[in-house]
């Protein structure tokens, strides 16, 4: 069936000619039609500018054109991820009927590639969450069990290519927010080093930790998607000008004589025990495979949490600032502007954004910047030297993804604390510019998906595709319905 | 430090000033986007999602305004380092992202100085890179923002490149502020980035003024904004420190505050005091890398920087030989070089520099040709022309560029000997008997009576000073 081939057979298909961008469009767009109102995948499905995007790619093939390597393959993005003239919302009240007048260079490259664009995914208010509860437009249902949350914040990306809706989608991840909800969905999940691929027309929820990348259902897609999306931008100063990681060239390589490390920081006390077998199964899959698989320590690591809840709120505080009803977006009208600014404020955010704009605001205030603001970066600078030497013994580390297997829809709402704790395995990579992804491996105890995260040095995707590759090809396989 | 001393303040009182001076690059682009950095276009044209902050949208930093700032830096003798933007928060409808991108604890010039005319040096502390902020019209309510109707922003500004050039509280007149200003325009001018115009607001000045017993610590400071031009920099300074001085001899305190120059009224109102400041919650700007200079940019800036106006007096002053405040002038007319060519050329210095002073304040001064001047120079230090005669000429030569022999020929000025002026003057104490009296009585008036008659009498041809002289020994007589 369609929507169960993979992005790469798919655009090969249309680029033999033996299938049109358009039939394949249309299947998934059944699918959404089909599961859509149960998922609540998206916050807009744009079929008409896609049915025209097909059929364009369509007419190249008929004319001999190669449309590119992701030729009619229909692609869903996070909703935090500029596109022309079509909305954009980062799930916020606040940038109510705003439509960006230009693309993110992801956006650009993805269409460049031949990729079809299918709709913009839910997301945790500017990607703030770790569930997809935190969205104005109402919460993402994990597409496995649909009482169950996706993981967040990236989860309409996720439950999309989950469901079927796209073979593949694009997320962004500042503390996990691609790993994550792709461990809870049971797809790949990847938060590329920080500056391999360009932020130009993300939306900005923390700068220095904000990365794009790729959900898909099988490791080779993601890494075709990387490679697409990937490289320098000249629009993004932070993006790196080296030349991308050779991804697919060694995805076969296997892991023969690989040092792989089990991060002990991230893999003890809080882990269900479920999810926590799975690891063990993981490294001993790599290690049956020839890896060398040892314990590694990142002392730092266990401070990562508290480090990123003191940087992340502080910078959004700063990059929230400019919605202010000024220029675009929802205003609430008021007798002066600083009233105005507050109404709008008070009204287009929901509770959590205000929160960590609360306390990202405090955090950096004269008298408490260096207990607090100051002292993050100082973790973030300790967690890099840890990670740094970790990667002395090992090539690659290994941890769960995530804590627990998807939990249900209201269970962490209640405290915020207990969502955080979400994403204690993932922060770390964040804080140190690293790549990790999320690789599906057998379910837990209650049938759901657990992932297995790879970490790997900056600029050590190959080697951390390499494993990936090799724990796909080992997962238990046959246990997770859709 | 300056002591420039001008205005003396009661009762033993000394100000301290430190100015801050925001001057906007004339960089083609702005600062963080390709848009055009010009002033006086239609609202919101020169605009795109950068400098208009849209979401998802990310500055790049543009490496002619960094290099610009740089050049700026090293002209007032500052070093430069490895640098850091940081974003300054607070909201403000004029500014896009409701913070402004700008440096803070590690700025790209730090530690430089400026010379005045006077040779005394005035510290530079600072000279950072900042965007712009867009500029906000009210409309209604007489243009008050809290009496507006709406207002309207226009974002052509926001984002144009920014040095916030931050002085030392060296200064101690009113008069040597004026005087860091125009020695700071001129270095800009020189080094050719920016027009630095206070009325236009491409240089902006912010005066921090206190006062103090010579010898005691600095009181409490006010920081005065609104100073569009060298005028009502001078005149704010000196109100504001006598307010200050008024208050604390009435037993009273300074507080800390930001006080507006009203123009007008000539007086200095509130804006508002310290409590009420902004926080400003500055932090690395992630968006951007740090610039990092190498040593061989460095260089290569320094090599493309000119002699600056300091320089230019000294080196005119050692050719003249006279005291490079006496040389200001001519430098700041841009006449340096014509007066070092001249003086080479064998013109005496005083007559050069006089004549620069006084009678080349004109159009087309820098286009006469210096051998020509340092010919007119000779002729009238070798008595073939007066000095009236030698201004006369000089004004002709700018005018038509022609030789000062062929003007003088034409004109008929030859230098009168003493015989023929004396007979002039004796026919004219005979024609005027009540008034020679009356001269000879003390009554200096009538002298110019007698000078301007003798002028007359020889069409201009006298030396006026010859004339007084001659007048003197006779009355003497």
């Amino acid at each position: 069936m369609t929507i169960d081939d993979t992005a790469l057979d798919l655009a090969a298909s249309v680029r033999a000619g033996d299938r049109s961008a358009r039939e394949i469009l249309d299947a998934h767009l059944a699918a959404i039609e089909a599961r859509e109102p149960e998922i609540h995948a998206f916050n807009l499905v744009t079929s008409e500018v896609a049915r025209d995007a097909a059929d364009e790619i369509d007419r190249r093939v008929a004319a001999g054109e190669d449309p590119g390597p992701l030729a009619g393959v229909p692609i869903a993005l996070k909703d935090n991820l500029c596109t022309r003239g079509v909305a954009t919302t980062c799930s916020s009240k606040i940038l109510d009927g705003w439509q960006p007048p230009y693309d993110a260079t992801v956006v650009q490259r993805l269409a460049a590639a031949g990729a079809i664009a299918v709709g913009k995914t839910n997301l945790d208010e500017f990607a703030m969450g770790s569930s997809t509860e935190n969205s104005a437009f109402g919460p993402t249902r994990n597409p496995h069990d649909t009482s169950k949350v996706p993981g967040g914040s990236s989860g309409g990306s996720a439950a999309s290519v989950a469901a079927g809706f796209a073979p593949v989608s694009l997320g962004s991840d500042t503390g996990g927010s691609i790993r994550q909800p792709a461990a809870l969905c049971g797809v790949v999940g990847v938060k590329p080093t920080y500056g391999l691929v360009s932020r130009y027309g993300l939306i900005a929820f923390a700068s220095s930790l904000d990365q794009i990348g790729p959900f898909a259902r099988t490791v080779a897609d993601a890494a075709l998607v990387l490679e697409v999306i990937g490289g320098h931008d000249p629009a993004d100063t932070t993006s790196i000008p080296q030349a991308l990681p050779p991804v697919r060239e060694h995805l076969d390589d296997g892991v023969a004589g690989l040092r792989v490390g089990i991060v002990s920081e991230l893999s003890g006390e809080g882990i269900a025990p479920d999810v926590a077998r799975r690891v063990s199964e993981a490294a001993e899959a790599l290690a049956a495979a020839g890896a060398e698989v040892g314990e590694a320590s990142v002392p730092a690591a266990i401070y990562g949490l508290s480090a990123y809840y003191l940087i992340a709120p502080a910078e959004a505080s700063s990059n929230l600032a400019r919605y202010d009803g000024v220029r675009y977006g929802l205003r609430v009208d008021a007798t002066n502007t600083p009233d105005m600014n507050l109404r709008t404020r008070t009204e287009g955010f929901g509770d959590e954004v205000k929160r960590r704009i609360m306390l990202g605001t405090y955090a950096l205030s004269a008298g408490y910047y260096d207990a607090y603001y100051g002292k993050a970066q100082k973790v973030r600078t300790l967690i890099i030297r840890d990670f740094a030497a970790a990667y002395e013994q090992f090539d690659v580390l290994l941890s769960p993804t995530s804590p627990t297997t998807a939990f249900a829809l209201g269970d962490k709402t209640a405290d915020p604390l207990t969502m955080y704790l979400n994403d204690v395995c993932t922060i770390p990579s964040n804080l140190a510019g690293d790549p990790a992804m999320s690789v599906p491996f057998g379910t837990g105890d209650d049938g759901l998906p657990v992932g297995v995260q790879v970490l790997a040095p900056a600029f050590g995707e190959v080697d951390m595709f390499r494993v990936a590759a090799v724990l796909e090809a080992a997962a238990p396989i046959g246990e997770v319905a859709r | 430090m300056s002591d420039t001393s001008a205005a003396t303040l009661p009762n033993g009182w000394e100000m301290v000033i430190g100015l801050e001076v925001h001057c906007e690059l004339s960089t083609a682009t702005k600062l963080f986007c390709g848009c055009p950095n010009q002033f006086g276009n239609e609202p919101n044209t020169n605009v795109c999602p950068v400098c208009l902050g849209l979401p998802g949208s990310l500055p790049v930093v543009n490496a002619s305004a960094v290099e610009y700032a740089m050049r700026l830096g090293r002209a007032l003798h500052c070093d430069v380092h490895r640098s850091v933007f940081a974003r300054k928060n607070y909201f403000y409808p004029d500014m896009p992202k409701d913070y402004q991108v700008s440096q803070y604890d590690l700025p790209t010039n730090v530690e430089g100085w400026l010379e005045l005319p006077d040779g005394s040096r005035v510290g530079i502390e600072r000279a950072h890179i900042e965007e712009d902020t867009g500029k906000s019209t009210h409309v209604g309510g007489g243009g008050r923002i809290h009496e507006a109707g709406y207002s309207l922003v226009d974002y052509n500004r926001a984002g144009v490149p920014l040095v916030e050039i931050v002085g030392k509280p060296d200064l101690r007149t009113a008069e040597a502020a004026r005087q860091y200003v125009s020695e700071l325009r001129a270095i800009i001018l020189a080094v050719d980035v920016s027009d630095a115009k206070m009325e236009e607001g491409s240089m902006r000045v912010d005066a921090n003024v206190s006062v103090r017993r010579p010898g005691e610590p600095f009181g409490t400071r006010c920081e005065i904004k609104n100073l569009n031009s060298l005028r009502s920099l001078g005149r704010a300074i000196d109100y504001e420190a006598r307010r200050q001085i008024d208050l604390l001899e009435a037993g009273e305190r300074i507080i800390q505050q930001t006080r507006h120059w009203d123009e007008a009224d000539g007086r200095t109102h509130t804006l508002r005091s310290k409590e009420e400041a902004e926080d400003y919650r500055y932090f690395a700007e992630p968006d951007l890398v740090p610039l990092d200079p190498t040593e061989a940019d460095v260089a290569a800036i320094d090599a493309s920087i000119p002699p600056l106006p300091a320089d230019r007096r000294r080196a005119l002053a050692d050719a003249a030989g006279v005291e490079p405040a006496a040389a200001a002038m001519c430098v700041e007319r841009d006449l340096d070089g014509l007066a070092l060519v001249a003086i080479e050329a064998g013109a005496a210095p005083d007559r050069v520099l006089t004549h620069i002073d006084n009678n080349l304040a004109v159009d087309g001064a820098d286009r006469l040709a210096p051998a020509l001047f340092a010919r007119l120079v000779g002729m009238e230090t070798g008595g073939e022309l007066t000095a009236t005669q030698a201004k006369t000429v000089l004004a002709d030569m700018v005018e038509t560029g022609r030789s000062p022999e062929e003007i003088a020929a034409e004109r008929g000025f030859e230098a009168m000997d003493t015989g023929a002026l004396e007979g002039i003057v004796d026919e004219l104490i005979a024609e005027h008997s009540d008034e020679w009296a009356s001269f000879c009585d003390g009554n200096q008036k009538v002298a110019g009576f007698f000078v301007g008659a003798v002028m007359k009498a020889t069409k201009g041809q006298a030396d006026g000073k010859a004339v007084t002289a001659l007048l003197r020994q006779k009355a003497e007589a």
